[in-house]
């Protein structure tokens, strides 16, 4: 069995569980019930699933310039994706579309009614 | 290699597929936006797996750009479908700020009876 062989396996399972993420992501986000859950939902692939589907195809190309620019991708997706997720948490929370009964603690909401209290007093 | 790639592209179509029944039922546009978002995760992946199977590194750029506008989309819908606090998302005037200036540097110098950054009690100044 050659070092190629090894990689290849190793890059397909990879894959595989890239596009599973994929997959359980796809799933998550039709099932869930309100808009947080859908976004824990939706990450799982932003961030381990491209990982794995990058570790999967760097293992296939197997040459030194692209799995840098591979390993860029990751990078810049690390970059980005918590911004937008921040940012959609934030207008979600703030057009009221957290579901309070689905919470188990909601520390955001306790700490503004108190700032408001403190305010008022 | 192919069933790999074939099992792959099923799991990644019925992905797909799920995302854009979330995306045409809502019900707010935010989640949408969340169903969007996964539409460009699982094309970037499609993108991965095509350069995986052929060996293609030219197709590697196609990645980096994806990853990169990828996020704009969401961002700027959140930023248009949130509603900020009074007074938070306009550019003050210059008495605004004047008038806020003023009053920090009063509650600095007189009394320092605020719970963050106050000085210290019996501080010698």
């Amino acid at each position: 069995m050659s070092w190629e062989t090894v990689a290849d396996v190793v890059s397909a399972i990879c894959l595989l569980g890239g596009a599973f993420l994929a997959l359980a992501a796809g799933v998550g986000v039709l099932r869930f019930p309100d808009l947080l859950s859908r976004m824990h939902a939706g990450t799982k692939p932003q961030v381990l699933g491209l990982v794995l589907v990058l570790i999967g195809l760097a293992l296939r190309l197997r040459s030194g310039g692209a799995v840098w620019a591979l390993v860029l991708v990751a990078i810049f997706q690390m970059l980005t994706a918590p911004v937008a997720a921040h940012m959609v948490g934030r207008a979600g929370y703030r057009t009221g579309k957290v579901r309070r009964d689905l919470l188990v603690v909601d520390e955001l909401t306790n700490d503004l009614d108190r700032v408001r209290e403190d305010d008022e007093a | 290699m192919t069933w790999v790639v074939g099992v792959c592209g099923v799991l990644l179509t019925i992905a797909l597929v799920l995302a854009v029944i979330r995306a045409e039922k809502g019900p707010s546009i935010l989640d949408r936006t969340v169903a969007l978002d996964i539409v460009v995760t699982t094309m970037i992946a499609a993108v991965a797996l095509y350069a995986a199977v052929e060996r293609r590194a030219d197709v590697v750029p196609v990645l980096v750009v994806l990853s990169l506008v990828g996020f704009v989309g969401s961002v700027t819908v959140a930023r248009f479908a949130s509603v900020e606090p009074e007074g938070e998302g306009r550019v003050r005037t210059r008495e605004e700020v004047a008038a806020e200036d003023r009053a920090r540097r009063e509650a600095e110098e007189g009394g320092g009876t605020d719970e963050h950054g106050g000085p210290a009690e019996g501080e010698v100044r």
